[in-house]
């Protein structure tokens, strides 16, 4: 084997392009698969967006007893309670839902539970109360920050490029969203604030993606004005291809070290964006560049029209005087 | 592309050791860091609460229980307002809702009544720079007599802000006296307060101290009643009921005017009682407060008074002998701990409202040593992983892009620490992605070179173009991640922020090491080495 490896090897020439019969079809089942799973099943709302308390004990002297913990903690009589161990059979993880009562019935569960498992045998590790209002504020925010990404990068890509391309950008990305979010429905792992801030750097990364082979095909457009677009968009997409797999591939290695070694505490958001990066990747060579077929990209009447205009108007004027 | 001027290399340099140069202060001690020259970079990275352990509370204002209080201190102030010289019959005092109505009697009073109430609404002070002035209460009066008092809702915003003001140096007071930690205490959107405690694994105590309105009175008794009694007669005019602390089935009632306010208190210590060797509180009365109160005390010889905080009475003392020298004791079946905090609460004052938490999150100083552990972990083997990998895959020039990603590393945490930014898990998280987009441009340029070397460009000039080509590209990648990073950071609090924080200043280093100190590192090969071909 030659060294330095290649990943993608030199003149690799796929027909993208042609893959639309099947592409297609996959990326239509798997959005209307994080579709149905979203409104069957539904994401497994963790307590930042549907409020509640959320406790993570451990215990001193060796692993928890489970049976006796759910015993204690249902003797206390909050209603629906989940225990679950989390990482080592020491640690675990006591979710109360919102007790009804405003505001200050949440912090006596907090009472209530710190009395219960107090006395040495338990440490606790974190303790988080979200209350009723908060809840609903953080949903609120989360999503409009959503649709500020949406939005801020629809403007980013109509000023440095044409419409025609913010479009697609954005399909692309809404995309990954959407199957990121399935993802979460499929996994039930806790959808949180964590959670948004993976999809929303998938959004980022997906976009930087797209972007790259956007600006390819952007190049090649005017540097072969004769050659026809699905040749352009499949040219692009096979000169981007080692940046794009190479790329990731840093990435998801990053990822994977976080996954493996960053602890708990960040396992599900990094294992959302393992599978966020994954889906980025394949829709930024499947579904970004081939998609603009769809638009006239090579016709840009109104900027060339414009031009030539005022290259009229100025040819004129200097004729006239 | 190749050929950098003199002063570029410099200043490449310099960017680059004061970035190392930043980094140093992280791992001296602080008495270390104290004889540091003053001209070296000296501030340390702020740990998040969740790597340090603490508590984040996010306090708000009770915004209808103030209502509430307000509302009934008005209805009282509208009886005796009606009530003086000449007097103006009225029916149906009382709060209904956000309201306080009343109907006048003799419909010829209604002006005098009308400018007498109009005095009531109590204009709140908006401000040098405003305009006109803000009402806390909307006045409405009837040609059928109906009077009506309603909350303003501009009222409302102007003293949620006064509130939030006042609660913030009260509570500061409160916790300064507890002399542990140093918490952090600010505003945070409209009506609240968080308070950050470092380090903090149980927050019950500081909850126990902020959660207290700790509004003390004093009252003279009239009767004392059961509770039963209480439920089946409503109470007489200017008399107001307080539960007993201790036994709930005695029910006090008082003089609705206080004799005093926690105002009136200079002082308060805790003590033990010289006979029965329990806790008390010591107070001392200010000048004006020991006038007033010798005065009652004189009157009232014989007679209890209510000692009421948060409208709770915590004891009910005789009266022996007037009290002159303006200082005296409360007793009430205190624990030394009790003790101690209501003396803190009196001396700090009390909160203009009442506060409720609305979010908590606590995290124990072992997990956070656990996630520190996990980042440092996750970071060096990410940096192996993507090392090893560049270099299979580009071999020379990819432990270039090495060099650059190591200076990245090291400029990131450089510029976090001067920033004094904090750092979270998530944080670190940041750091490790950014790794990963850090050789991103380094793939983009060698991608290029690759091409254009392929395209039968010379060496020189597949390596220049290389870096050309690639640089608008590399751009909008850049600003695309950079957008996400914006959002993120209006989305998140605490340890969410962290991660933008340290998204954003990683798109702006990497930008700078891996496309000029890439940049450098190969100008400088290409000079030395000559190399015949682009080892790609």
């Amino acid at each position: 084997m030659k060294f330095p490896i290649r990943i993608v090897p030199d003149g690799t020439n796929l027909p993208f392009m042609k893959w639309a019969k099947v592409r297609t079809p996959i990326s239509l089942v798997l959005i209307l698969l994080s579709f149905v799973l979203f409104f069957t099943v539904g994401v497994n709302e963790g307590i930042d967006f549907k409020g509640g308390t959320s406790v993570e004990v451990h215990s001193v002297n060796g692993p928890a007893d489970m049976a006796k913990l759910r015993a204690t903690v249902d003797g206390l009589g909050l209603g629906d309670v989940q225990i679950q161990n989390i990482g080592t059979e020491n640690d675990v993880l006591i979710r109360v839902a919102t007790q009804p009562g405003g505001e200050e019935a949440q912090q006596a569960v907090v009472s209530k539970v710190r009395a219960a498992l107090g006395g040495g045998a338990y440490e606790f590790r974190s303790v988080d109360v979200v209350g009723p209002r908060v809840s609903g504020e953080l949903a609120r925010t989360g999503t409009l920050a959503v649709l500020f990404t949406i939005a801020g990068i629809m403007i980013y890509i109509w000023f440095r490029f044409e419409w025609q391309f913010g479009i697609a950008a954005v399909a692309t990305l809404v995309h990954d969203a959407i199957l990121t979010v399935g993802f979460f429905a499929l996994t039930q792992i806790d959808f949180n604030l964590t959670s948004l801030a993976a999809i929303l750097t998938i959004i980022g990364y997906s976009l930087n993606d797209t972007v790259v082979i956007f600006d390819r095909i952007r190049e090649i457009l005017r540097r072969y004005k004769q050659m026809p677009v699905v040749d352009v968009i499949d040219l692009a997409t096979n000169q981007s291809l080692a940046r794009t797999i190479m790329t990731s591939l840093t990435l998801e290695l990053a990822l994977l070290a976080l996954f493996f070694f960053g602890g708990p505490v960040v396992r599900s958001f990094t294992a959302a964006m393992i599978w966020g990066i994954f889906v980025a990747t394949a829709s930024s060579i499947f579904i970004g560049g081939p998609i603009l077929i769809y638009f006239n990209i090579r016709a840009r009447p109104e900027k060339d029209n414009k031009l030539a205009k005022s290259d009229a108007d100025k040819a004129g004027t200097t004729a006239g005087a | 592309m190749l050929y950098f001027p003199r002063w570029q290399v410099f200043g490449i340099l310099a960017v680059v050791l004061i970035g190392f140069l930043s980094v140093v202060p992280n791992f001296l001690s602080k008495s270390t860091l104290a004889s540091w020259p003053s001209f070296l970079p000296r501030s340390q990275i702020v740990l998040g609460l969740d790597l340090q352990g603490g508590a984040y509370l996010l306090y708000e204002v009770d915004r209808n229980e103030y209502i509430q209080k307000r509302l009934r201190d008005l209805t009282a102030d509208v009886r005796r307002t009606l009530l003086d010289n000449p007097r103006i019959g009225y029916t149906g005092l009382g709060v209904q809702g956000q309201t306080v109505q009343l109907r006048i009697r003799d419909l010829s009073q209604l002006a005098d009544a009308k400018s007498r109430l109009d005095k009531l609404r109590n204009p709140l002070n908006a401000g040098l720079l405003s305009a006109g002035s803000v009402y806390e209460f909307d006045l409405t009066v009837g040609d059928d007599g109906l009077v009506r008092f309603s909350y303003s809702a501009a009222g409302l915003t102007q003293r949620l802000k006064q509130i939030v003001q006042q609660s913030i140096q009260v509570i500061d007071r409160r916790i300064n006296d507890l002399g542990t930690t140093e918490p952090s205490i600010q505003q945070s959107g409209d009506g609240r307060i968080l308070v950050e405690a470092p380090g903090l694994g149980d927050p019950q105590r500081l909850k126990d101290l902020i959660g207290q309105t700790a509004q003390l009175e004093f009252h003279m008794v009239d009767d004392e009643i059961s509770a039963d009694q209480a439920k089946q007669t409503p109470p007489k005019p200017g008399i107001t009921r307080f539960p007993d602390q201790t036994n709930a089935n005695v029910i006090y009632e008082v003089d609705e005017g206080a004799l005093m306010t926690g105002e009136d208190l200079a002082d308060a210590q805790t003590a033990f009682d010289q006979q029965t060797n329990e806790p008390v509180v010591n107070f001392r009365l200010t000048g004006g407060g020991a006038q007033k109160f010798g005065q009652v005390t004189t009157k009232n010889v014989g007679r209890p008074f209510a000692i009421v905080l948060d409208n709770v009475v915590i004891s009910a003392p005789v009266i022996r002998q007037p009290i002159l020298g303006g200082s005296g004791q409360i007793s009430g079946n205190f624990t030394v701990e009790s003790a101690n905090n209501l003396a803190i609460l009196l001396r700090a004052g009390s909160l203009p409202a009442k506060l409720t938490i609305v979010e908590e999150r606590t995290v124990g100083a072992s997990l956070g040593a656990d996630s520190i552990r996990a980042g440092i972990a996750a970071s060096i083997v990410a940096t192996v992983f993507i090392a090893v990998f560049m270099i299979v895959c580009y071999g020379l020039l990819g432990a270039f892009a090495d060099l650059a990603l190591i200076a990245n590393n090291f400029l990131m945490i450089g510029i976090l620490s001067a920033l004094g930014a904090t750092l979270t898990l998530p944080g670190i998280a940041g750091i490790v992605l950014t790794m990963g987009m850090a050789v991103d441009a380094n793939v983009l340029i060698y991608e290029r070179m690759r091409e254009e070397a392929h395209a039968g460009r010379s060496t020189i000039a597949a390596l220049d173009t290389g870096f050309r080509r690639a640089f608008a590209t590399i751009i909008d990648a850049h600003l695309t991640a950079l957008i996400a990073a914006i959002a993120l950071f209006e989305l998140g609090s605490g340890p969410i922020r962290g991660f933008a924080v340290t998204l954003a200043i990683g798109i702006i280093s990497t930008l700078f090491t891996a496309y000029l100190v890439t940049r450098l590192i190969v100008s400088g090969w290409v000079r030395w080495a000559r190399p015949k071909v682009v080892p790609l």
